[in-house]
């Protein structure tokens, strides 16, 4: 299986170039793939906690969500 | 209003995957810049579609408003950035995404700004649009353009960007 491309077009000459991409920018893409995933991952679990936490914190006070919002407006 | 809208480039990925479509050489012969993108990632998890301006990733952020149907919401990026949900390989076969970026005074000297309104299509409850307004913090002109995909993804076949020089708008 071929590489993945990039495709570069020059627009003052209108040239365009398939450009594939060498095994070094293939093992690099997707060492930022994972660094991107586990970005993701790691940004997924703060957003879980925080609800958690929320969730956690209204049934303390016995209220619901919007009844939170309704004090705070 | 623009009295001129002129194809600059074009192009479309062909049956080998691409991780970027990049036009290069932008001349400044024109007042606004409007790139036109038809995308589907290869992958199975939503990406972003960005912008790398003149080569650099740097000094971007963005504003989103997004919506998919069911729940609505907003949040920043720290790209220029055109949707953050773009059609993959969950989608619905030979769906695409389309995102319109519009890019003002992109030769001049000040900060670059852009509005980008992107829609994702799908047979499917979940559909995402969205709404985005970034910033480059740069004065230099804007002379190249790079198409991506986050997380270093890769465009799927049929995938297109076509940029067009806008005059007098």
């Amino acid at each position: 299986m071929p590489n993945p491309t990039r495709i570069e077009i020059n627009c003052e000459t209108g040239v365009e170039t398939v450009i594939e991409l060498t095994d070094a920018e293939v093992a690099e893409l997707a060492y930022q793939a994972e660094l991107a995933a586990e970005k993701k991952a790691e940004e997924e679990a703060q957003a879980e906690a925080a609800a958690t936490a929320k969730a956690a914190l209204l049934e303390k006070l016995g209220i619901t969500a919007d009844e939170a919002k309704l004090l705070l407006a | 209003m623009a009295n001129t809208y002129t194809l600059i480039s074009s192009a479309t990925v062909g049956a080998v995957p691409a991780t970027s479509i990049d036009f290069t050489s932008i001349p400044s012969i024109y007042t606004d810049l409007v790139l036109k993108v038809s995308a589907r990632d290869t992958n199975a998890i939503y990406r972003e579609i960005f912008l790398t301006i003149n080569g650099s990733t740097a000094n971007g952020t963005a504003k989103v408003l997004s919506g998919n149907g069911a729940t609505a919401s907003s949040y920043n990026a720290t790209r220029v950035e055109g949707i953050g949900y773009t059609n993959n390989s969950t989608t619905t076969a030979n769906t695409f995404t389309s995102v319109d970026f519009y890019i003002p005074n992109y030769a001049g000297s000040t900060n670059k700004s852009f509005s980008a309104d992107g829609v994702g299509e799908n047979n499917a409850t979940t559909a995402y649009a969205e709404l985005t307004a970034s910033l480059w913090s740069q004065t230099a002109a804007i002379t190249s353009i790079s198409v991506v995909l986050g997380a270093a993804s890769t465009f799927a076949q049929y995938s297109t960007a076509y940029l067009y020089g806008v005059k007098n708008a």
